[in-house]
């Protein structure tokens, strides 16, 4: 979330797409009724079913999944065309006068740059035109210039016509145009929309594109950085934020520290690559300062072995080619047979992953599996899984289980980032223990393993920083204080051990450590500021600065200078986020994110973290862009209905990455009609309360959303058993014959969509199909997501 | 009788009670307590189902995919029926308006009448109570399990152990009792239930429909039926043209012949029933058993 939870009580219009908040943050979805009572907000809902969200919803449109960047784009385009962006803030608040290079274009579905060999792009191109004698990209304030960005984007999205939108989505082009103009009148200065997305929107061969372009639209209307504005992601669980901040996911170091690459061989050439240089003259250029990041990320892990003599110990650090492992790398190695044993924490492979039939195949591979889960979950039991002969499996499983949220103490990071602590409410039962117990216990035994029989590289192992009272038993503030940062030697009056008050006091020279400079300030010397409870609340726009803390530096609102004008006075007067204060000298409001004391008039950029302190219309390649672009287009999911409207020769995502062993398959329309979308109900917690009987009863069996129209085509009435095939395998549940999806018109083709839930499995109270047995092994290229939301089904009664 | 210690409410004023002449009523001060529901803030999230489960410590089975299968009654409800173990239930009905589609989600439970058709219907005295604050209760020790409850109320509500006692919403006195609101209203993430004085929550209801008109919901209305005299538990209901269609009756009153119950009926029913009896005897004696033909016969007791 760039906003808040409380701050969508600010909005004027609350988009959602992508997402059913009423369904999957009941808790966070009353700030939308409060926007509705506070400001007499309208709720836009569009989705492919009729959900809980659009009972409670203003105008409601269904979409076809996977059309969501063509809708995103018709409404840039008519923002564009209609001339409602917010010309003052696009001006000075976004790269819309950046001028491109001239050999940059767009055709057929294709950038500039495209090689079919390699299924990849060149990207040289994708850039902006420097001027040689500044050093700094060329603008064009009058955005004149038919090359500066704000006509790029014109051109573009010119192509996406309301009736193109129609073509593509399903959406008839009355509604489209009324949902267009309700967001249009958000471009005033003095209306903001928040757009609330979830995982519709990231379950996508292009979902980072998708993103992008809400972003594109959210700044050309001015709703970045303001109160009831922003771009915010809906985090599924409690803690799932703090889990991508800290890198569970293995993709970054933790607070999205880069990995090194393979040609990074010593710590100069990676601080080198990774440290931008200003694409504006006045641009803070926050990461300018990545080397302190880094050095006192190193510093972190391994403390007195990490000198400046060996690059602070940079060589300890893994550098594989490909960068590191995500998930489905790992599920492909696995299945290759090329991974001998794992380690799972927190995370339902067989449930989770896509085309799982291969995922089970893939566990059959490993010759020992750990899995830690308070529950005994499909992972830990997949030998049971459908087609497949537990006689056959030689991989020995061991269940370690361990304590639920509730049954340890530590903190949590919301969606809206803030850093919350909880307090551990009972003991686990039985012998579960906590994660901090189990790799306590863990790395002390690998590291005496390594004092014992050496290896081949024992260094990162045995010179680790394991500075616990108890090594065995870590505790959360001990760890709380190594996120936070302290001082590693005495250096300007402070001493040794001391935590850091912020991560503007972390250095580069080795005095400072630090394992998550985002995080720094949260356990400053006067204490754990995550537990704070003051419901303080000084601007009346729900900020809270004394509750909890909010990464990074208590920020509530991200970006929040782009609230105000060049003067520094608020767009809205009504809604001060920030604003200068010429007499006392600095900006006021919400922790400022620019420099407090600098006067307006020093044109510092609001995006501090971007090189061009602006927000980014076009991702130039300087600084950094995309696999699949530096513009989002639409393309068709890899299983689609139908072609491609726009460039039928490239329907996809050409880089997308798509795996292609004997297992991964992918089905066509002539055998697959129906396009299909998995989501959660409210009534569940992902895969876990079917083990719970006061939450399993309340949705107990598995269904299929059917369209009625559908339905009758098909003999199938409310209640029959049904089987949905797609061209990786079937499941079986029962048909939920509705209303509430229609047959959608899409390039003169009806579609049908039909609706399957997650949740279920062969392990809990309730047992039911998985759903991702049947999903495709398709990735968004950028944040290797799968394509959850839209592919291929076939769907028939099961006669008995 | 003690109006201070029936049915463990220690500290209730009651208002009334089943088959029993009217306690006193001379204090006053009880104020009238309502929830409203606000349909237009409820995304069915059924939060106040597990709340209400919790509280009352119940554990009704899971359903089935066989049930479901046979009874064909897939849907996002959780149950197919109330049960004496499961005190309130979230309906869904999908509806075509004149304002579009709708999904219609309702908060299904008992409604508290002000006029309340079990307590009228029951025979045994004390066995349904009303508090001076509106809610309606049971005392299982004075039922007598004749079902006449169900009878009574105009919205199809309580529901019958293997004893044949009744069980239904009690609006959790007990956490009223002590100054808390009841659990579901508690637990509602959205705030689309509100719990407090009737008067508030109907002027808190009447703004809201209001509202609602204003956003082109011309059909806006507060559901607090009348021919019950008012209900505790109130509705905002968008589509106020669909009242049957958010499964809540159109104009629910109790019946007539049951109101009769403690008039003219009694005593004619009594005559009527030792009639009945003193003939039965004599027909006994003098002509012997009737032979039954028919199958059985479904049969509406009024005396």
């Amino acid at each position: 979330m760039t906003n808040n939870w409380v701050d969508i009580s600010n909005s004027d219009l609350v988009f959602v797409m992508g997402g059913n908040p009423a369904e999957n943050h009941p808790c966070g979805f009353k700030w939308a009724i409060k926007a509705r009572e506070k400001r007499g907000a309208k709720i836009i809902c569009i989705d492919p079913r009729f959900n809980r969200t659009a009972a409670v919803a203003d105008i409601f449109a269904q979409i076809r999944p996977g059309s969501d960047i063509a809708l995103l784009g018709g409404l840039i385009n008519y923002v564009l065309q209609n001339e409602k962006y917010q010309k003052e803030y696009v001006k000075i608040h976004t790269t819309a006068p950046f001028i491109v290079r001239e050999d940059f274009g767009f055709k057929d579905g294709l950038f500039t740059g495209y090689d079919p060999k390699t299924k990849s792009y060149d990207k040289t191109t994708w850039d902006y035109e420097f001027d040689p004698a500044t050093g700094y990209p060329k603008m064009d304030p009058t955005l004149k210039h038919p090359r500066c960005v704000l006509n790029i984007l014109k051109k573009h999205y010119s192509r996406y016509t309301p009736e193109v939108v129609s073509k593509i989505t399903g959406i008839p082009k009355e509604k489209f145009l009324q949902i267009a103009e309700g967001v249009a009148k958000c471009g005033a200065p003095n209306k903001n929309m928040t757009i609330l997305y979830a995982l519709g929107w990231t379950h996508h061969s292009y979902g980072t594109q998708l993103i992008r372009t809400a972003c594109i639209l959210q700044l050309l209307l001015g709703n970045i950085g303001v109160a009831g504005g922003g771009i915010n992601a809906l985090r599924g669980h409690s803690n799932v934020q703090g889990m991508t901040d800290l890198a569970g996911q293995n993709k970054n170091l933790p607070t999205y520290i880069k990995p090194p690459k393979p040609e990074e061989q010593t710590l100069q050439q990676h601080l080198k690559n990774r440290t931008p240089r200003k694409l504006h003259p006045t641009s803070m250029n926050y990461w300018a300062n990545y080397p302190k990041f880094f050095i006192s990320f190193l510093k972190c892990m391994w403390g007195e072995h990490a000198r400046p003599e060996n690059d602070f110990a940079y060589d300890y650090l893994y550098k594989p080619e490909g960068g590191y492992n995500s998930w489905d790398k790992f599920i492909d190695d696995m299945y290759k047979g090329k991974i001998e044993g794992m380690v799972t924490v927190a995370l339902n492979f067989v449930n989770n992953t896509p085309n799982a039939k291969k995922t089970v195949r893939a566990l059959k591979n490993l010759k020992w599996m750990v899995v830690m889960d308070p529950f005994m979950i499909e992972t830990a039991q997949f030998w049971k899984a459908e087609g497949v002969n537990p006689s056959d499996i030689k991989t020995e499983v061991l269940v370690l289980p361990t304590a639920t949220f509730l049954e340890k103490e530590g903190s949590m990071t919301n969606s809206a980032r803030w850093i919350k602590w909880k307090y551990k409410a009972i003991d686990p039962p039985g012998e579960a223990k906590d994660e901090f117990w189990i790799f306590g216990r863990f790395f002390m035994k690998l590291k005496e393993l390594y004092e014992k029989e050496g290896g081949a590289f024992p260094e990162p192992i045995l010179h680790l920083t394991w500075p616990y009272q108890n090594p065995y038993y870590p505790t959360a503030e001990e760890i709380l204080t190594e996120i936070n940062g302290y001082y590693t030697r005495d250096v300007d009056g402070h001493k040794k051990g001391e935590r850091v008050k912020l991560f503007t006091a972390l250095r580069d020279d080795g005095s400072t450590a630090c394992g998550g400079w985002l995080y720094s300030g949260v356990y400053p010397p006067e204490g754990n500021l995550a537990k704070r409870t003051d419901l303080h609340d000084p601007l009346g726009l729900g900020t809270y600065p004394n509750y909890a803390w909010n990464w990074p530096a208590n920020r509530r609102v991200l970006y929040n200078r782009a609230s105000a004008d060049a003067k520094g006075r608020p767009w809205d007067p009504e809604r001060p986020l920030l604003r200068w204060d010429p007499e006392k000298g600095r900006w006021v409001g919400d922790t400022p994110d620019t420099a407090a004391t600098a006067p307006p008039e020093k044109e510092i950029g609001a995006f501090i973290m971007l090189p061009e302190g602006r927000g980014r219309l076009f991702a130039a390649k300087s600084y950094a862009t995309f696999k699949d672009g530096p513009l989002p287009e639409h393309y068709e999911p890899y299983e689609s209905p139908v072609e491609n409207v726009l460039h039928p020769k490239v329907p996809h995502n050409p880089v997308a990455k798509v795996y292609k062993s004997d297992i991964d398959l992918l089905g066509t329309p002539d055998k697959f009609p129906y396009v299909a979308t998995t989501y959660r109900l409210t009534e569940h917690y992902h895969f876990w309360t079917k083990h719970i009987y006061g939450t399993s009863h309340l949705a107990p069996v598995m269904f299929i959303e059917i369209p009625e129209e559908l339905a009758k085509e098909k003999g199938i009435q409310n209640g029959d058993m049904v089987r949905v095939s797609t061209a990786r395998a079937s499941i079986k549940a029962i048909a939920l014959v509705t209303k509430r999806i229609k047959p959608l018109q899409v390039a003169g083709k009806t579609v049908y969509t039909v609706g399957i839930p997650i949740h279920w499995g062969f392990e809990g109270l309730v047992k039911g199909a998985i759903a991702n047995f049947i999903t495709p092994n398709v990735w968004d290229p950028n944040s290797r997501t799968p394509e959850f939301k839209g592919f291929l089904a076939n769907i028939e009664k099961v006669r008995a | 009788m003690s109006t201070l210690t029936t049915g463990g409410t220690v500290g209730l004023g009651v208002r009334r009670l089943s088959a029993t002449k009217e306690p006193d009523t001379s204090i006053k001060s009880y104020p009238e307590l309502a929830i409203l529901v606000d349909i237009s803030a409820c995304i069915g999230c059924k939060a106040c189902e597990a709340a209400c489960q919790q509280w009352h410590d119940l554990t009704p089975p899971i359903m089935t995919p066989e049930e479901v299968v046979r009874r064909k009654i897939a849907g996002y409800q959780s149950h197919p029926d109330l049960r004496p173990d499961l005190f309130m239930l979230m309906r869904f009905n999908e509806v075509e308006t004149s304002k579009g589609f709708a999904w219609l989600i309702t908060k299904y439970q008992c409604m508290h009448c002000r006029e309340p058709g079990c307590l009228i219907a029951c025979p045994a005295p004390g066995a349904v109570i009303q508090y001076q604050n509106g809610v309606v209760d049971f005392d299982h020790s004075k039922c007598i399990g004749c079902k006449m409850c169900l009878v009574g109320c105009p919205f199809d509500v309580p529901r019958y152990d293997t004893n044949n006692k009744p069980w239904k919403c009690n609006f959790c006195i007990d956490r009223v009792e002590a100054g808390l609101e009841p659990a579901c209203v508690k637990t509602c993430p959205t705030n689309c239930l509100t719990f407090g004085l009737k008067e508030d929550m109907v002027e808190k209801g009447k703004k809201i429909v209001e509202g609602l008109k204003k956003r082109g919901y011309e059909n806006a209305t507060l559901y607090d039926p009348p021919g019950v005299n008012g209900t505790g538990y109130i509705y905002v209901l968008p589509h106020g043209d669909h009242v049957k269609d958010y499964n809540l009756p159109e104009n629910p009153s109790v019946d007539a012949s049951i109101g009769l119950w403690k008039g003219p009926l009694k005593t004619i029913g009594s005559i009527a029933l030792w009639g009945a009896l003193i003939g039965a005897f004599l027909q006994l004696i003098l002509w012997g058993p009737i032979k039954v033909l028919g199958g059985k016969e479904e049969k509406r007791e009024e005396g």
